[in-house]
């Protein structure tokens, strides 16, 4: 009879250990699967990257680098590709910056929550979901032609700078919000004006962050192609830019003529691994630089 | 006394005034929105004198340089809902697992170190992804497989799935976190493990932020241009395999549109497949707001 109990006792201990070990093992599983994704994502990363690295940087060299290309582009290097995408990205923060700031300020400082806030943050957010050839579309028809800029750098840098609003606005609302609010108390308490207040208090206060959204918002605009394909950007000239309305080489843009449409598409490789290796190593230094400044930032505080 | 009356009332009305201009700039966003919007439908509706909008939409042959030319662009509208979808079902889970290993799974040490990768990934430029699929990808898929091109439906999906984990991770990654730890910690006090409070308690409060993730990610993947230009194949055929070469709407767009003479039909049609995509990221991105606007994650459930 107590042997029966012991038993039972036993085998309801048995299985609730049963029961134990599967929840634990089933847990392993989950958080095993966890940690796969996420190397799987960085796998996918490094071997982007190391592929560009290693079959790239024969190619770079300081002629590479200073140098137009010569040959129907099968020779030479990319220095009107560089220049031009320097252009169209400073370009595109001149024209996203003081809107996006001003919007970021509007949204955070000035809003009273309601229908039209929540209509311009629609309008925000879609915008940053329109695909980028749209935004290349709309640029052809809105500046290209309708505005009768051209092909140009303007055309392109207002395409780039509608494409790179939302990131600034973004990035400005979150370091407008991490402004304390009693610094704004405290400015609006001495007598300053809502105005001045934003302007020699919440503005210095937000400008790391600010300065974080700025350098996205660049790298953004540099990697971005289908956008400056119909406005900016051309297979081939054979000068630097002297104005704003001159048609330019650009980066992307380069590595997908070359790669589908260039003179000798197998003999070029090299140039396009290098055209990619330097346009990643920008795009990637920007946004290196812009998180490891956001992560001291936010220790800081 | 009357004097610093006055100067109060002109910063007042200087104040309304700064106050004004902000607004106005602050429209800027939705007034880009709507010059898009109108610009493509000026540009895009002229084709419709020619050909209707359901045999448009419908038609299955897309020649239009031939004589007479054909305008359907239901193998393009099937390409792109194929490499959504085929890129979705490798990005939705890689990029929610990898936000519940980054949010839940894991030391806030490694954190610091994969939350920047995961962020890097996203910074990818996308004609490099492209790139990297056409030259990398794309010989190795044809070997192994023995197929006859390796610039197919499959290639540009999963060069696609690596384009929207990251904004259904970092997304997602937000949504969990955002979770109140009471929670948490009262589904371990219950004697749940770590897994039962993930898949329980966490994933159920987070679901609608997880929502919102995964329709902005497929946003992305349908509207990304470049990666599906170089490495889709660029076939205007429904697609029947995993491996046929397609051709979504902005690969055609964008190939095309260089060629187009200049407000012929053919780029009235390019602008008229712009419509559809437009409205296509418009309605994901509707939708995504929807979610995250009715479907407002719970507070901590305190009585």
């Amino acid at each position: 009879m107590s042997m029966d109990v012991q038993d039972k006792k036993m085998d309801s201990i048995n299985r609730k250990e049963g029961v134990q070990f599967r929840r634990r093992f089933i847990q392993a599983g989950m958080f095993s699967l966890f940690r796969i994704s996420a190397v799987i994502n960085g796998t996918a990363l490094l071997v982007v990257v190391y592929f560009l690295v290693a079959r790239g940087w024969h190619a770079i060299n300081w002629t590479f680098l200073s140098q137009p290309p010569v040959d129907s582009m099968t020779q030479g290097g990319i220095l009107p590709c560089i220049v031009g995408t320097l252009c169209l990205s400073i370009g595109a923060i001149a024209v996203a910056l003081p809107i996006g700031v001003a919007s970021a300020v509007y949204l955070n400082e000035y809003a009273q929550p309601g229908r039209i806030v929540r209509l311009i943050r629609l309008g925000i957010n879609n915008l940053a979901g329109v695909p980028s050839v749209v935004f290349g579309l709309f640029g052809l028809a809105f500046f290209v032609v309708y505005l009768e800029m051209g092909v140009s750098i303007l055309a392109g840098s207002l395409t780039l700078g509608a494409l790179t609003l939302p990131v600034i606005i973004g990035s400005t609302e979150e370091a407008l919000r991490a402004v304390p609010d009693t610094y704004r108390e405290a400015s609006l308490g001495l007598g300053a004006t809502k105005w001045q207040t934003i302007r020699c208090v919440v503005l210095p206060a937000a400008l790391p962050g600010i300065l974080t959204g700025i350098i996205l918002g660049v790298s953004r605009a540099a990697g971005e192609t289908a956008p400056i394909m119909f406005t900016a950007a051309v297979f081939y000239t054979p000068s630097l830019p002297t104005s704003i309305f001159d048609e330019i080489m650009a980066l992307p843009y380069h590595i997908y003529v070359l790669a589908t449409a260039g003179t000798d598409i197998e003999a070029t490789r090299p140039l396009q691994y290098g055209t990619a290796l330097v346009l990643i190593t920008l795009v990637l230094g920007l946004n290196l630089v812009a998180i490891i400044y956001r992560s001291r930032l936010r220790k800081k505080r | 006394m009357s004097k610093s009356n006055k100067t109060g009332k002109d910063r007042q009305n200087r104040e309304q005034v700064i106050r004004f201009l902000f607004f106005g700039v602050a429209l800027a966003s939705i007034t880009t929105l709507f010059l898009i919007a109108l610009f493509l439908f000026v540009e895009g509706i002229p084709v419709f004198k020619e050909v209707s909008v359901s045999d448009f939409v419908f038609g299955k042959h897309w020649y239009p340089t031939d004589d007479p030319p054909d305008f359907g662009i239901f193998p393009l509208i099937i390409a792109s809902i194929a490499v959504t979808v085929v890129s979705s079902a490798i990005s939705i889970p890689l990029g929610v697992l990898t936000a519940l290993y980054l949010a839940e799974g894991t030391s806030a040490r490694i954190r610091e170190w994969v939350k920047p990768v995961v962020e890097l990934l996203a910074s990818l430029p996308s004609v490099v992804i492209g790139f990297f699929g056409m030259v990398i990808v794309a010989p190795v898929l044809q070997e192994i497989l023995d197929i006859p091109t390796g610039l197919n439906l499959f290639n540009a999906s999963l060069m696609l799935a690596f384009m929207s984990i990251p904004t259904i991770c970092s997304l997602s990654e937000d949504a969990i976190f955002s979770v109140p730890g009471e929670l948490k910690e009262a589904s371990l006090a219950l004697g749940a493990t770590r897994w039962e409070t993930i898949w329980r308690v966490i994933f159920p409060s987070a679901i609608s932020g997880i929502c919102t993730a995964v329709i902005l990610g497929m946003s992305r993947a349908m509207g990304e241009t470049m990666v599906v230009l170089m490495v889709a194949g660029g076939a205007t055929m429904i697609p029947t395999s995993l491996f046929d070469p397609v051709r979504p709407m902005p690969a055609s767009i964008a190939a095309e549109m260089a060629e187009a003479p200049f407000q012929s039909e053919h780029y009235y049609a390019l602008f008229a497949i712009a419509i559809i995509l437009f409205l296509f990221t418009l309605a994901f991105n509707v939708i995504a707001e929807q979610f995250s606007h009715r479907y407002r994650q719970v507070g901590a459930a305190t009585l």
